[in-house]
């Protein structure tokens, strides 16, 4: 006879994982499975943890969890071929308790989430395949793995299987993803010693830098490169729209080892010796995208809910939030013991109220924008360049002309105009 | 039928490294798994309580963290599991461990009377093959190892037949029981565990035993103390130079044979004059 869970949590990333975790310590009998050999085996994200969300599930988590570096240091480098206009915010606030986010590196950081789980009493099973839900009269009352003897049973099911999430769409949940709902990172985790990392990214012993890197890093292509310090490494990778990497035919790995000897880049990353090689896709379809998320006995969160707000690179943390309020609505649930959609609706409710549905649809048309718009990336990205380099080139001409000349940078009168246009246009997509 | 498996975790060899300055085996490098040859071990302990009903327990000496191949064992459908851990028991080797462990199945052996013992052919980090007789000796029961097939079982007569490893074949072997079988790989394919018992590893919690919980033990036999084995040297196996491929046409490759081995053994015979 098959065993019954109160819930089964399939995946044990930041979603499925918190979601246990609040099961757990309300007294639910929670299975939480893991297809990869502990979890974080297969798990892979660009390295930025925000605090907020998780210090909300394990409050002061900071003081005893595998992070890499506190952040202090926020870069965004947009680039052109040989130049690069920077923007930065550094702070010491930042420094120090509670901080704002953190470096991490996925493989160590989600054992010991799961872990945490696991002390509040969730079931921990890895090396197993959730292979398909198990449904009777329209209701998920299970899953099947790839075990013998592997099906299992429960109340209700959260899917926190991650971006392709096969479980729901297997329900009808969603479809496939179209080539430009989903992102493809490939990444590279460099060995370098501490103190070379500190001085290159100008840091204080144990303090962490990011930096964004836009335009020329992905060869114009709508998307970004990352580079961002580790204890003694650093992750550097970039990420682009599948549509645009089909569109432009160029292979993930060749755009990686481009941006990793971009004159901007490189010196970053000189003389580092590369221990891992990481690629995932990333969900960048946003709020219309978002697959149905709740049905009789089953909801989805994390990255299979297609949570990612892909402009300010936040993926992690909306997954986390969306399996605690997951669990708060099947802890509900469980006391009217009512599994059903309408029940578990509650869930979906709580998800678009929340920072969460507020930051998708703030940002809803901003992917497909800028992915139909390619001038953003390809053309004006190089134009800041050139005209930063006119303005501040000290060359014997007067400064009336500087400004006159970096005018002229701009085009003309029709282009001019165009570029007021589209900069109107851009911010009315994100503002 | 009551079946005990010794085993151990181990790191996995096959990616750990080792430190050139201390030529020593950088344990913190390699994952650690339950020894290969002792998944047989177990895999073939679950086979015959199907087969002839009974009972799996699982026994090994180490540090906290081997709860973990436990867990495994159990995974795979051992029924219990026993740790001994103490510093008392550090820094043994193979004849130390094999009477700390000969303690503890002294001690599982009262709670339920053991028929037969199995362990791996050896562990992958020590690579010696010998705690297994050790703990017969111990029992002063018949050791049987390289055992690759166990024919059967008949403990109403008290013996078993098994075929044990040859290098020109195999011989078939009659014992009485109790006895200790270490076993080859070949004996068995371990299985892909089942759900249920995924499960049950998942909430299981061994028997953990300290020194104190052994009966009549003498310490002065136990850990760094009770091992005479002197480690000398230890280094790592250079690396074979790379091989050359030879191609070319059957005759150019034949011909490159040829005056590669007439080489070789021009050189070999140079150094056998100058010795």
């Amino acid at each position: 006879m098959p065993e019954k869970f109160d819930c089964i949590v399939v995946g044990a990333g930041p979603a499925g994982t918190a979601c246990a975790y609040e099961l757990a310590k309300a007294g639910v009998n929670v299975l939480l499975l893991e297809r990869g050999e502990y979890p974080g085996a297969k798990n892979v994200m660009g390295g930025v943890l925000y605090r907020q969300m998780l210090d909300e599930i394990i409050p002061g988590f900071y003081k005893e969890a595998p992070l890499e570096r506190p952040i202090v240091e926020q870069r965004f480098m947009l680039l052109d071929k040989e130049s690069a206009f920077t923007i930065s915010y550094k702070g010491l606030e930042w420094a120090k308790e509670p901080y704002n986010n953190f470096t991490v590196l996925r493989a160590k950081f989600d054992q010991w989430f799961a872990q945490k789980a696991v002390e509040q009493g969730a079931l921990l099973v890895c090396e197993t395949v959730a292979l398909e839900c198990l449904v009777e009269d329209g209701r998920v009352v299970g899953v099947r793995t790839d075990r013998p003897e592997g099906d299992v049973y429960a109340d209700v099911v959260v899917l926190a299987d991650g971006v392709n999430s096969l479980l729901a769409k297997q329900l009808g949940f969603h479809k496939e993803w179209r080539p430009d709902e989903v992102a493809l990172a490939t990444m590279e985790i460099i060995k370098l010693d501490k103190k070379v990392i500190e001085d290159r990214f100008n840091l204080e012993e144990g303090q962490g830098c990011t930096i964004e890197l836009l335009g020329d890093a992905t060869k114009g292509i709508l998307g970004t490169g990352f580079l961002y310090t580790n204890k003694d490494t650093v992750s550097i990778g970039v990420g682009t729209l599948l549509s645009g990497l089909i569109k432009h035919k160029i292979k993930p790995y060749e755009l990686l080892e481009y941006v990793k000897n971009h004159p901007m880049v490189r010196p970053f990353i000189e003389g580092g010796e590369p221990v891992e090689y990481l690629a995932h896709l990333i969900p960048e379809g946003g709020y219309r995208s978002m697959p149905k998320v709740v049905g009789h006995g089953v909801v989805v969160v994390g990255d299979a809910a297609q949570l990612v707000n892909a402009v300010h690179r936040e993926g992690s943390n909306l997954a986390m939030t969306s399996g605690r309020l997951a669990a708060e609505t099947i802890i509900m649930a469980k006391e009217y013991n009512d599994f059903s959609e309408n029940m578990l609706d509650h869930y979906r409710v709580k998800l678009m109220e929340s920072f969460i549905g507020q930051d998708l649809k703030k940002y809803k048309d901003v992917t497909s924008f800028f992915d139909k718009h390619t001038q953003y990336f390809e053309k004006y990205i190089p134009m800041l360049n050139r005209a930063a380099s006119q303005m501040l080139a000290v060359d014997g001409l007067s400064k009336w002309e500087k400004q006159k000349k970096v005018w002229q940078t701009l085009g003309s009168t029709g282009e001019k105009l165009q570029l007021a246009r589209d900069m109107l246009r851009a911010w009315r997509v994100v503002k | 039928m009551h079946i005990v498996t010794c085993i151990k975790q181990v790191p996995d060899t096959k990616v750990i490294k080792m430190n050139p300055k201390t030529n020593t085996m950088d344990r913190s490098s390699a994952p650690a798994i339950l020894n290969p040859y002792d998944a047989h071990a177990v895999e073939e302990a679950v086979r015959l309580k199907k087969r002839y009903g009974g009972f799996v327990s699982v026994l090994t000496m180490g540090p906290p963290p081997a709860v973990k191949a436990i867990k495994t064992c159990i995974e795979l459908g051992a029924d219990e599991g026993y740790m001994i851990t103490d510093r008392a028991f550090a820094g043994a080797d193979t004849l130390a461990t094999s009477y700390a462990l000969t303690q503890a199945i002294h001690k599982i052996a009262k709670q339920k009377p053991v028929d037969l013992i199995i362990c791996g052919k050896m562990t992958i980090d020590g690579d010696t093959g010998q705690v297994g007789p050790g703990i017969a000796r111990r029992l002063d029961i018949p050791p049987l190892t390289s055992v690759i097939k166990v024919v059967e079982i008949n403990r109403e007569e008290g013996y078993v037949i098994v075929h044990r490893k040859r290098e020109d074949g195999y011989e078939v072997v009659q014992s009485t029981l109790p006895c200790l079988m270490a076993v080859e790989k070949e004996i068995n394919e371990v299985s892909f565990a089942s759900l249920p018992n995924m499960i049950r590893a998942a909430r299981y919690e061994p028997h953990i035993w300290s020194v104190d919980d052994l009966e009549n033990v003498d310490r002065s036999q136990l850990g760094l103390k009770g091992s005479p084995t002197i480690v000398s040297k230890v280094w790592a196996p250079p690396k074979p130079s790379e091989g050359e491929i030879i191609s070319g046409t059957p005759e150019e490759q034949v011909e490159r044979l040829i005056q590669l081995v007439l080489e070789k053994t021009d050189r070999l015979a140079s150094k056998e004059v100058a010795q």
